[in-house]
């Protein structure tokens, strides 16, 4: 079939490329070289995903919080709204053991679901997940019913009341809109990294970690391979993307 | 109300065209939309095609950067702001709702409300901004 031969081709390629990528010792690359060109539509051959090391995540720290805001331009925005109201697209939680006193840090966003919920329940298609496993909101078509809120069982999303001005032409927001954590995407459609992970790395924390959770070469698999990694309510049986270790 | 495609064409042109003419009769005065140059050479469309068709490139672009990830530049509307709300000399941008504003300059005078502008920004994010269109890009 032609179609498997070129299938051939084009993971041959890949391989070449990804020989020919920058390595700084045998099996570390210091980054994967997937490039999607900008014509052709995200697929499911990829899944993209984030670990966070949870040992690593400092109580107090917020790098990763502030590293979204500066993104995305959200948090000063919203200057009417009061604290319950305005937008939070990835908090820090503070997770406290009561029999130990153990205390654990750890940043919540959408976690990008196999099945989320908020698709289930969103009555215009608004609420959405895309081929490769990012969860977004289509604000085009968002009526701002908030039945995506009320389902996500994470809290990981946002309502919008009040005007907006001077939005970041990246990323579009607006009153009336649910919105929430987009796993960065107009980065990584251009191969690019998600700004909280961007930002813990440079900061010298290494707790994020972001990669294609199909492809079992990349770092994510790799670590997730060995170390295991847990999903917040996992009972749920929602398969996340976003991945916990040490929790 | 539903017409023929080459109706709305048609009326479109006839309109373009009474806009191109009325500036050279003596009362057109200031009630008429000026519109300021794009940054390009030429647009991505012919000027007339997009006069009559923007919003059918914008919605079909949209759709197909926000739901699959496809993100050529052609017909998106971050390069419209980019190449058509340029700053002024003094490095002010016009602002949506100014009829300074290149979308702004024909809506405002048409009445015909544009919604883009409550999600997405109106100006391009770096003001030193430039490139030029090259061809059919």
């Amino acid at each position: 079939m032609k179609q498997d031969t070129d299938m051939n081709r084009r993971r041959f390629l890949g391989q070449a490329a990804a020989a020919a990528g920058l390595t700084v010792a045998p099996g570390v690359m210091l980054y994967e070289v997937q490039a999607r060109p900008a014509d052709q539509a995200a697929t499911s051959k990829q899944r993209w995903g984030m670990l966070i090391d949870t040992s690593k995540c400092s109580t107090g720290c917020t790098d990763c919080v502030t590293a979204c805001k500066t993104e995305h331009g959200w948090g000063s925005t919203e200057t009417k709204s009061n604290a319950e109201q305005q937008a939070q697209w990835i908090r820090k939680v503070k997770l406290t053991d009561k029999q130990t006193g153990h205390v654990q840090s750890l940043p919540l966003m959408c976690q990008h679901c196999e099945t989320p919920p908020c698709v289930d329940v969103c009555p215009t298609g608004a609420s959405m997940k895309r081929a490769d496993g990012i969860v977004l909101v289509d604000k085009h078509i968002c009526i701002g019913c908030r039945y995506c809120m009320m389902a996500c069982p994470y809290k990981a999303r946002s309502f919008i009341h009040e005007p907006l001005m001077n939005q970041k032409p990246h990323a579009p927001r607006g009153m009336g809109t649910v919105e929430s954590c987009t796993l960065c995407v107009h980065r990584v459609d251009n191969d690019g990294i998600p700004a909280c992970v961007e930002s813990c790395n440079a900061k010298g924390h290494k707790a994020m970690y972001f990669g294609d959770l199909h492809d079992p070469n990349s770092e994510i698999s790799k670590r997730l391979k060995e170390f295991g990694g847990e999903q917040i309510r996992a009972d749920l049986g929602l398969n996340t993307g976003v991945r916990y270790q040490g929790l | 109300m539903y017409l023929p495609r080459y109706i709305k064409q048609l009326v479109g042109i006839l309109g373009v065209s009474l806009l191109l003419a009325l500036p050279l009769t003596s009362q057109a005065g200031d009630l008429l939309p000026s519109i300021p140059k794009g940054k390009g050479d030429k647009c991505v469309e012919p000027t007339a095609d997009m006069r009559i068709n923007h919003m059918e490139y914008i919605l079909h672009q949209r759709d197909d950067t926000m739901r699959r990830g496809i993100r050529t530049s052609k017909h998106s509307l971050k390069e419209c702001i980019e190449c058509h709300n340029a700053p002024a000399k003094d490095g002010k941008v016009a602002r949506v709702g100014n009829k300074e504003h290149f979308c702004s300059s024909c809506h405002i005078y048409s009445a015909v409300k544009v919604d883009c502008f409550e999600c997405h920004t109106d100006k391009p994010e770096n003001a030193q901004y430039r490139h030029a269109v090259k061809g059919n890009h």
